[in-house]
């Protein structure tokens, strides 16, 4: 069986070339943060120090930005997302709503035309008009419209997977509709509200244009912004803090990640890029 | 044909839609309409077209398409033309092509070198956008960036990427970022082909070429097909390359979405904004469309 390979030396070969062609640029954030006097070659530190984390925790912006704006607003869209996604879907997949297949190819088709790219003139205006321009609300619920739609295709996807036999049995017995949600379906949910709960939470401490435009207030921006501030508006970027800042920022990302791979594998992860 | 009974009541499914109905259609369809609107007004954020918009037509877009000087830097048609190779440049060559190899190259392989090749190019792919472009930055540093450095190993003289050559830097990094995605697709598609395809191949004697080009290929093509039609969809809509290069030296690397932020958000001319969005828009559909078509067409009868 097998061989449809080419020579065990030449793949390792390329596989080294391919690893080095990934992990290259990324380089520099391992050895730089710990690095004293970094610069933006990648070197290996002369002397291994945490100065650079000092510096950065003793920032009260950068600080203000990732523990307390990026948690509250990624926390915030993570929860509603979760919770009205959840609904949504269930309401589409066991409920008796018209044409809702239509309905789906309808969104699915809208969310891929109305990207962010052509949406964010309309928002700016329309978050303006509301007065919702510089408050967290106003990102929040952006960002939790953007991801919806996502969302919603992964519920009711999982949901369609689940066998109806209980609910049926508990409205039968004479349940009320939110109790059957509540205290049949949910708990068979569980993992589904999980992997969508964690890509809302992903995609919103990530996000980087809806922030940028819709809070102004330096000190409400998330630590995307903040991030991005400390190497792009100064001009003279402060390399020791962005090597630390940098660290600490894309952490819970990474474990996050490692999370929903560890449980439920790459695929889920389609779905929120872009 | 008699229905079974729901367990949710027609009133109670549209309860539990409605919430977040009301914020799709907040951010998502009401949008779309109001892009179309704004596009035929002078709409801006200051000024007295701020407080009275004037209707004017098709301005807009005849400004757009002034075929005179469109392709002159920083207008719209050079604008789209720097996107159309940066889309064929990352996504269809870049990150299909790369993203194949790599699926092919471990194909039916379990190793160290998979692993370590599949997480890297998945780390490149997660890690927020603002930190992949600082680390690109760095990287294509003219004086200690790394990619110079390693060129210098083989004698190539340093050089000014993101001043000399912004287009193809942005090209680079987008390839970099992205190719794990298409890379997963082709992985487990090429997974759910049956062994003995290849395994009857090689016992009739195919080389290895033919074996590409007259099995996997023709298995994968929907899957091939798929993979295109998506990351053009979000090639052509990314604005992280905007941290990178912020669209110059003198708009040289401004694709369409920059182009849309500079017109609609810094110089806030709403109206003409827009109608670069209504452009947008309808190539995103057709591209959509295409897409959807291709997904029905697999789906098992």
């Amino acid at each position: 069986m097998k061989r449809f390979a080419p020579g065990r030396w030449l793949v390792n070969g390329l596989s080294v070339i391919l690893a080095l062609f990934f992990v290259t640029p990324l380089m520099w954030f391992i050895f730089a943060p710990f690095d004293p006097t970094p610069n933006l070659s990648v070197q290996l530190p002369e002397t291994f120090s945490l100065d650079n984390f000092q510096t950065v925790i003793s920032n009260a912006t950068a600080m203000r930005a990732l523990l307390q704006n990026s948690v509250f607003i990624s926390g915030s869209v993570m929860v509603l997302t979760a919770a009205l996604a959840a609904l949504a879907a269930y309401g589409l997949s066991r409920g008796n709503i018209p044409g809702r297949d239509i309905l789906t190819t309808v969104l699915l088709l809208f969310s891929s035309v109305v990207t962010g790219t052509a949406s964010m003139v309309p928002i700016f205006v329309l978050i303006y008009n509301l007065g919702l321009f510089n408050t967290y609300q106003g990102a929040i619920l952006t960002l939790v419209g953007g991801a919806l739609p996502t969302s919603i295709f992964i519920m009711r996807d999982f949901i369609d997977g689940i066998p109806k036999s209980y609910e049926e049995a508990a409205m039968v017995s004479g349940a009320g509709s939110l109790r059957i949600f509540r205290d049949i379906a949910l708990p068979t949910l569980r993992p589904g509200v999980l992997v969508v709960a964690i890509l809302a939470f992903v995609g919103a401490w990530g996000s980087f244009l809806i922030p940028l435009i819709l809070i102004r207030n330096a000190d409400m921006r998330p630590a995307s912004v903040a991030f991005y501030q400390f190497y792009g508006d100064e001009g003279n970027p402060n390399i020791r803090a962005v090597a630390a800042y940098a660290l600490l920022y894309t952490l819970p990302v990474l474990l996050l990640y490692l999370l929903v791979n560890a449980r439920y594998g790459f695929r889920f992860f389609g779905g929120i890029k872009q | 044909m008699i229905q079974r009974p729901t367990i949710l009541s027609r009133r109670m499914s549209l309860a539990f839609v409605t919430p977040a109905a009301v914020l799709i259609i907040l951010f998502l369809i009401y949008p779309f309409f109001s892009i179309i609107s704004m596009s035929f007004t002078n709409q801006s954020l200051t000024g007295a077209a701020a407080r009275n918009p004037q209707f004017v037509g098709l301005e807009n877009y005849t400004n757009l398409f002034d075929f005179e000087n469109w392709m002159s830097r920083g207008e719209f048609g050079s604008s789209l033309w720097i996107t159309v190779q940066f889309v064929f440049g990352s996504a269809l060559i870049g990150q299909a092509g790369l993203g194949l190899f790599i699926a092919i190259l471990f194909y039916r392989r379990r190793d160290f070198f998979r692993h370590l090749v599949y997480t890297l190019a998945i780390v490149a792919w997660i890690t927020p956008d603002v930190v992949i472009a600082f680390a690109w930055f760095a990287f294509l540093d003219p004086f200690t960036g790394t990619l110079n450095n390693v060129l210098g190993l083989f004698g190539i003289s340093p050089l000014d990427w993101l001043l000399d050559y912004p287009l193809v830097s942005i090209i680079l990094f987008n390839t970099w970022r992205g190719t794990a995605f298409s890379m997963l697709l082709f992985t487990s598609a090429l997974s759910s082909i049956a062994p003995s395809y290849l395994e009857t191949a090689q016992v009739i004697g195919a080389s290895r070429w033919q074996q590409f080009k007259d099995i996997l290929l023709p298995l994968l093509q929907t899957t091939i097909a798929t993979d295109l039609i998506l990351i053009t969809l979000w090639t052509f809509n990314t604005f992280t390359p905007f941290l990178l290069t912020g669209g110059g030296p003198s708009f040289r690397s401004e694709l369409v979405s920059i182009y849309t932020y500079r017109i609609g958000l810094q110089r806030f001319e709403f109206g003409a904004g827009s109608a670069v969005a209504v452009v947008v828009m309808m190539i995103n559909l057709i591209l959509a469309s295409i897409y959807l078509v291709i997904a029905r067409s697999r789906r098992p009868r």
